[in-house]
């Protein structure tokens, strides 16, 4: 019962963080809300009994792919403000 | 405003497809074939406690390296465009210095997320987690240590020699496994061992040691690679 309850608080965060994510002006904000869909994701998966699939996510989806983002975000604004 | 129609009739027509199949849905009450002959012949042909890993290293065995040779062309690729980059300057970077919490807090937990994904590659056949995830959580922790210092030159000589000897002792083992076990990428070469405890299950920790490496370079040198070209502070 309570699992359930979590598992509804958890889609309800995602779902939230995935609108947050589309819709907000600011790239960096997005990109957080990104990461942070990915971290609620891992969790959802430890309760559905996949830690493997858990592991991967929290590593790869939150950590990584966050950071990279970051990364290519930088060189494009750079870039952009070399044309102008 | 005609756009914006067709988007919402787009969207309504996936909706109904999704929701359909759900509908239609009907929860499995048991395993399938596959996976019945997964879980009652595993523990006693792969000798792995772990099920995931026994099906990922040993029954697909073949596609976990498809999987590590396409994280290879990744990383090689991004690391080809972006030496393109590179060439055009060398202007040193300017960075604005990290903080003391974070430079002083990264010594002491990077190690330990070494460690960590190590523990998490070498015990693939017996707790959750194995090479990929490993070589990922071993990437993170390369990524702290460029946060807190981000002028750091990681050595790429390194990592592309670990990268290519793990992937291949990775092919190596498998060829071996053609001739001492059932085929390729079978792990059983000189028997299984004890049921649960950390030698056994065969080839099994090797060969996950071996991609847990591979992953982990990769991963660490797409990243730094990343870090590398990188002009104006972040």
């Amino acid at each position: 019962m309570i699992i359930k309850l979590i598992a509804i608080i958890l889609a309800l965060a995602i779902i939230t963080m995935a609108i947050i994510a589309v819709t907000n002006k600011k790239l960096v904000v997005s990109i957080v809300a990104a990461g942070v869909v990915s971290l609620f994701a891992s969790v959802f998966y430890l309760l559905l009994a996949a830690p493997d699939v858990a592991m991967t996510e929290a590593a790869i989806g939150s950590g990584l792919t966050t950071i990279i983002f970051f990364y290519v975000l930088n060189k494009i604004k750079k870039d952009r403000q070399d044309n102008v | 405003m005609f756009k914006k129609i067709f988007i919402f009739i787009v969207l309504a027509g996936f909706a109904a497809i999704l929701l359909n199949s759900l509908s239609l849905f009907n929860p499995d009450q048991q395993l399938n074939e596959i996976a019945t002959r997964y879980a009652d012949k595993g523990p006693e042909e792969v000798g792995a406690a772990n099920l995931v890993t026994a099906v990922i290293v040993t029954y697909r065995g073949l596609d976990t390296l498809g999987e590590v040779t396409i994280l290879f062309l990744a990383a090689s690729i991004i690391g080809f465009f972006l030496k393109l980059k590179l060439e055009d300057e060398k202007v040193p970077r300017k960075v604005r210095k990290a903080s003391e919490i974070l430079e002083t807090a990264s010594k002491i937990i990077t190690p330990v997320i070494f460690l960590f994904g190590i523990y998490v590659f070498i015990n693939g056949h017996l707790t959750p987690g194995g090479g990929f995830q490993g070589g990922a959580i071993i990437a993170s922790g390369l990524v702290l240590m460029l946060l807190a210092n981000p002028v750091k030159k990681v050595n790429h000589t390194i990592i592309s020699v670990v990268e290519s000897i793990s992937g291949f002792s990775f092919v190596i083992l498998g060829i071996i496994g053609i001739f001492l076990a059932g085929g390729f990428l079978d792990n059983d070469y000189f028997g299984l061992g004890t049921f649960g405890e950390l030698l056994s299950a065969g080839a099994i920790p090797v060969i996950y040691i071996f991609i847990g490496l591979k992953v982990g370079s990769e991963l660490s040198g797409i990243v730094s690679n990343l870090q590398e070209t990188q002009k104006e502070e972040i």
